[in-house]
Formats: C-alpha cells, sequence, structure tokens
C-alpha cells in the first residue's frame, strides 16, 4: 500500500486523498452511472427500484446524522419531515402543476420551514424533552395528514405526476434512478462538506457541551435551528424521490416505525460521521429486502443491533472500520 | 354541570394511569437522568404475561401480582445486564439503548402473540354503575382511581418512609455520595428500575380492559406520561402525580368542550406552554444547568 506523507495541514484537510482517492471515487461514480444497465443482464432488474429507495434513505440519513450525530440533538420525528416531504412535492406538482425540480425545491424549503419550527423549542429543550417533542412532531404529521382529508387525499391516497428527464430510451424507473442517486452523491458531497467546514465544528462543539460552545462565541440558536432545518430540507428532498417511487402517497407510508428505522441506520451506520450514514442506510435497505421472509424478526434485529452497537461499538460500523484500517496502516505497530 | 362531573370522573380515571406512568418516568429521570423508551414496551409485555395466565385460568389477583414481577425482573436485568455493562455509554448512548430495547420489545410481542387486539378480562365491570348525584361512575373508572391512589400510598411510604427509600434518595441526589456513605448504588439503581417498571406494568393492567390490548398499546399513555412529569416537574414525585391528575381532567374537558379528534395534540401543547412559561414544571425545583 502506497503511503503519501502529508507536509502541510492544507493536504491533511482534503476530503479526497491523492490519485487513489480521486481513482476510488471515479470507479465507484462510474459504478452507480452503469447500476441500471448492468442490472437487466444479470436479470436483477427490481434491484433498481431498491436502489432508488435506498438513495432517498442515504439522504435522509446524512442529514439526519448532522442532527443527532453532529449536533446531538436526537430526533424521532424525521418520518414526518419525509411526508411533509412528499406531499409538498406531490401537491406542488398536481396542484400548482410546477415541473418536478422546482417542486422539489419547493419541497426542501418547505420541510427546512417546518424543521426550522420544531428547533425552536430546541433552544429551550435538551435531551428528553427534546426528544419527546419531535416524537410528537412525527405523530401530529401523521394524524394531520390521516385527518385533512382535503390535503391529503387521506386514506384514499394522493396519486403523484411522474417526472421525466425528457431522455428517450430511459424507462422512468431508470430516469427517476439518476435523478435520485445524483441527488444522493450531491446532498452526501455537501455533507461532507458541511461537516468539516466551520459550520460542523461549531455543531460539534455545540454536541459536546453547548454551554462551553456558547462561551466560545458559537451562536446557539443560529445553528441549532439551522442543524434543524438542513437536516428536515435532506429530509425533504427524500420525501419527494419517495413520492416519485412510490407514486402514490398514504399516511401509512410514513409511520413512526419509519422514524425509528432512520435512527437505527445511523446508529448502526456510525453516529457522527457521513460515511457512517451511508453505509447505515444502504445496510437497512438492503436487509429488510433479503429478510423479506423474516419481515416480524426485523424490530427484534433492529433493536438488538442498536444495543448491541451502542454496548459494544458506540461508533458503528464505520468507526469499527477505522480502527480496522488504522490497524493495519500502523501494522506492525 | 352534570356533563362537566362526568368529564371530571373520566379525566381522574385516565389521570390516575397517566400518574402511575409518570411516577416511574420520573423515578428513572431523578437518579440517572435516563429517559426510558422501553418504559411502555415493559409495560405492555407485563400486561401480555398477565393476559397470558388469566388465560391459563390463574386466579386475578396471582396474575397480576406474577405480571408486575416480571417487569420489575426485566428491567432491573436491562439495567444489570445492558446498561452498567456498557463501554463508554453517554447519556445519549443509554438513551439510545432503551429504544432499542422498546424496539425489541415490541417485536417480541408482536412476535409472540401477533399485532391483533385481545380483550383483557377484568374483574371490574365497566357496565355496573354508581351514582354520585346526577354523575355516573363505573365500577371500572372507581377500581382504576382507588388502585391508582393505594399504589401511589405505597410508593410514598416506600420512598418517604423506609430506609431503602431514604437509600434511593441519597442515590438520586449525590450517587458519588451516597457510595461513600456505604450505600450499594448499583442495587439501588437496579431496585429503582424494577420499581419504575412495576409502577408501568400497574397501569399497563388497568389500562388493558379499557382499550383493547395490543403491542402498541401503551405508546400513547407513555408520551402523556412524559407530558405529565413535565407538567409536574420532571424531579419531582408529587409533580408526578398531580401532573397525571392535571393532564387527565385537561384531557377529558378538552375533549368533551373543544374537539375530541385533537386531544393528542393537547399534551404536547401542555409540554410546550409549560417549557416556555415555567420549565421547572409545577411542584418540581428550580432549574439549574452546570457546565
Amino acid at each position: 500500500m502506497s503511503r503519501t506523507l502529508i507536509e502541510r495541514y492544507e493536504d491533511d484537510l482534503f476530503l479526497v486523498k491523492g490519485a487513489a482517492g480521486w481513482l476510488g471515487v471515479a470507479i465507484l461514480l462510474a459504478a452507480l452511472a452503469m447500476f441500471p444497465f448492468l442490472l437487466p443482464r444479470i436479470g436483477l432488474s427490481y434491484l433498481l427500484f431498491i436502489a432508488v429507495l435506498g438513495a432517498a434513505n442515504v439522504i435522509v440519513a446524512v442529514g439526519l446524522n448532522l442532527l443527532v450525530g453532529y449536533t446531538g440533538l436526537i430526533s424521532l420525528g424525521h418520518a414526518g419531515f419525509v411526508a411533509i416531504g412528499a406531499y409538498a412535492s406531490g401537491l406542488l406538482m398536481s396542484r400548482l402543476g410546477l415541473p418536478w425540480y422546482a417542486a422539489w425545491a419547493g419541497a426542501a424549503a418547505i420541510s427546512a420551514a417546518f424543521g426550522f419550527l420544531v428547533g425552536l423549542p430546541a433552544l429551550r429543550l435538551t435531551g428528553p424533552y427534546l426528544t419527546i417533542a419531535t416524537l410528537g412532531f412525527g405523530i401530529a404529521v401523521y394524524q394531520v395528514l390521516t385527518n385533512w382529508t382535503d390535503l391529503s387525499g387521506g386514506r384514499m391516497g394522493l396519486p403523484v405526476h411522474q417526472l421525466s428527464l425528457g431522455i428517450a430510451g430511459l424507462t422512468s424507473t431508470q430516469q427517476l434512478y439518476y435523478v435520485a442517486v445524483g441527488a444522493a452523491v450531491l446532498l452526501s458531497w455537501i455533507g461532507y462538506n458541511l461537516a468539516r467546514s466551520h459550520i460542523g465544528r461549531a455543531l460539534v462543539a455545540i454536541r459536546d457541551s453547548d454551554i462551553a460552545a456558547e462561551v466560545t462565541g458559537v451562536n446557539l440558536t443560529w445553528y441549532k435551528t439551522l442543524a434543524f432545518a438542513i437536516s428536515a430540507a435532506y429530509a425533504g428532498v427524500a420525501g419527494s424521490i419517495i413520492a416519485q417511487a412510490l407514486r402514490h402517497l398514504e399516511p401509512q407510508a410514513f409511520t413512526f416505525l419509519e422514524s425509528i428505522t432512520y435512527f437505527a441506520m445511523i446508529v448502526i451506520g456510525g453516529l457522527g460521521t457521513i460515511s457512517g450514514s451511508i453505509i447505515g442506510a444502504v445496510l437497512l435497505t438492503l436487509l429488510p429486502h433479503y429478510l423479506s421472509g423474516f419481515r416480524q424478526w426485523l424490530p427484534i434485529i433492529y433493536g438488538g443491533a442498536i444495543i448491541l452497537i451502542m454496548a459494544l461499538e458506540p461508533h458503528g460500523v464505520y468507526g469499527r472500520w477505522v480502527r480496522v484500517r488504522t490497524y493495519f496502516r500502523a501494522w506492525p505497530l | 354541570m352534570t356533563q362537566l362531573g362526568q368529564y371530571l370522573v373520566g379525566g381522574l380515571a385516565t389521570g390516575s394511569l397517566y400518574a402511575l406512568v409518570a411516577l416511574g418516568i420520573v423515578l428513572l429521570y431523578r437518579s440517572s437522568r435516563v429517559l426510558n423508551f422501553a418504559h411502555g414496551d415493559v409495560a405492555t409485555l407485563a400486561t401480555f404475561v398477565a393476559f397470558t395466565l388469566l388465560g391459563r385460568a390463574v386466579p386475578f389477583s396471582i396474575a397480576v401480582t406474577a405480571s408486575l414481577a416480571a417487569a420489575a425482573v426485566l428491567g432491573a436485568a436491562f439495567f444489570f445486564l445492558i446498561l452498567r455493562p456498557a463501554k463508554e455509554a453517554t447519556l445519549l448512548g443509554k438513551i439510545v439503548m432503551t429504544l432499542g430495547l422498546a424496539l425489541v420489545l415490541s417485536g417480541v410481542m408482536q412476535l409472540v402473540w401477533g399485532a391483533d387486539e385481545h380483550v383483557f378480562p377484568s374483574p371490574l365491570s365497566d357496565t355496573r354503575v354508581y351514582k354520585l348525584g346526577q354523575v355516573v361512575v363505573s365500577q371500572m373508572s372507581l377500581g382504576t382511581i382507588v388502585s391508582g391512589l393505594v399504589l401511589m400510598g405505597i410508593l410514598y411510604v416506600l420512598i418517604q418512609r423506609t430506609k431503602v427509600g431514604l437509600a434511593m434518595r441519597a442515590v438520586a441526589q449525590n450517587t458519588v455520595a451516597a457510595q461513600a456513605l456505604g450505600i450499594p448504588a448499583r442495587r439501588i439503581y437496579a431496585l429503582t428500575w424494577g420499581l419504575a417498571s412495576a409502577l408501568g406494568g400497574a397501569a399497563g393492567v388497568l389500562l388493558a380492559p379499557v382499550v383493547y390490548l395490543d403491542p402498541f398499546m401503551m405508546l400513547d399513555p407513555f408520551l402523556k406520561g412524559f407530558a405529565a412529569a413535565v407538567l409536574g416537574g420532571i424531579d419531582s414525585l408529587p409533580g408526578a402525580v398531580l401532573g397525571g391528575f392535571l393532564l387527565g381532567v385537561a384531557e377529558s374537558v378538552f375533549a368533551g368542550y373543544v374537539s375530541f379528534k385533537f386531544k393528542t395534540t393537547l399534551a404536547f401543547g401542555i409540554i410546550i406552554l409549560v417549557l416556555m412559561i415555567r420549565p421547572e414544571g409545577v411542584l418540581g425545583r428550580e432549574y439549574h444547568r452546570r457546565v
């Protein structure tokens, strides 16, 4: 393995280090781009749909980790933000006739606005208070969607207009795949950069000790609400993707169990890391798919995994990987 | 006026359930600052234990005692086997672990008893009623209120009048100092977990005959119990009782006069209102934070 000597601090800050790193990124992106064409050849076309949902989960997980892992504010109501994004994009397209990209941007903005509103009590609520407040928010969104039938179509559901890139030769699922994965890559990249910028450092400072952070000049009001707004905007985009994938929205798609699943993703992947969020989201997208015969076992598996990871490896799967990597890099020390 | 009295009675019955749940939450929060998300699921599991025993023709009193014991053992076991040995467990980590336990328990319940609703038999009748002037009180509501009050009385005596209770208060106030004085803090913590879980179990057994028994039965009362704890002051046991009854009555009156559909939202409105006006709750001590 080639080792590069880092001579300047700025070099250490690069997100992608060295030619090998860039090659890895290029291979990954190429693989993602080729994916829809490779699948039919090996007879696994249905995986494309799973990949779209996976991209949505990655986006939610990255956003949620910015809030929970970096800022230390637990949200158990993220399915609520996803639902708001999904319904907002669906309604903006069908009622106002907006093109899909405008509807998605609108959905992200509306979601972010709700995130800001939920973030306001977060200024006074810490720990368990906030957790319960977000939990209540998630349930409240579900109840409002079920009861306010003019808006949501109630239990009848809300049909969603399909997006189109206007590229001939691609099926609608393939088009959605490119948009969804493109959004996931872009938002992950933004997430990586947010995390290592002054914003990310301010959020981590708030997590580690908000009083100390405030004393050193971090504006708590601004950064806490900002964390909520960013996280909710991510969820809003993911909701738009889910709306497109499901084609038909029902409140049942955004229950408390979904919020818990998003939470399990970041805990299992690794709290406070963007890579961990991506790993967790991919794992928990594929796992239910391959364990479909054991559907009723899923809560037990998720819960057991959460307990084990918190008890044995609080930094999650990604944290374990970093340790293994460091061990081999430093070997034979 | 009669109608208001009717709402008050209904509110007191649900309020006593909220108070029991809130007491369990406050007991744990006071001693270890952990909000136990598995509180509701432990209670539901205990209720299912009682349900199964009742199905095997075990007498009601024995079935209920066994279910409360099961809840206590489960709570204490969770503390001893998982929470305490956990590596570098931060407060956030502990709360996340209780969330994991909640998931596991609800999964186990769905697996063993199914997600269907069950009818929980009770020796008290919902149709036999007593009349207090114009106000009608069912035997069930009366039984719920009385059992709730009796349990609160027992808890009061245990905490304020016994040596164990003194040790519990000492550990809650300052764990290190308590340990230095020879109090076995770990055992006291385990006892607190057991006691809190048993209180939740009692609430579950009292609630199950009124609603149907299913794996998610206690989710709503758990949230309300938390709201009640916040309302009364999250580190105050009398506050939990007061908050429970206040919330129960407020909800019942709100459902009767304003809106039945949105009565669940009221609890969250109350949480936010309390935290804005008086963050320490009605009976809580003034809230100080240290770095």
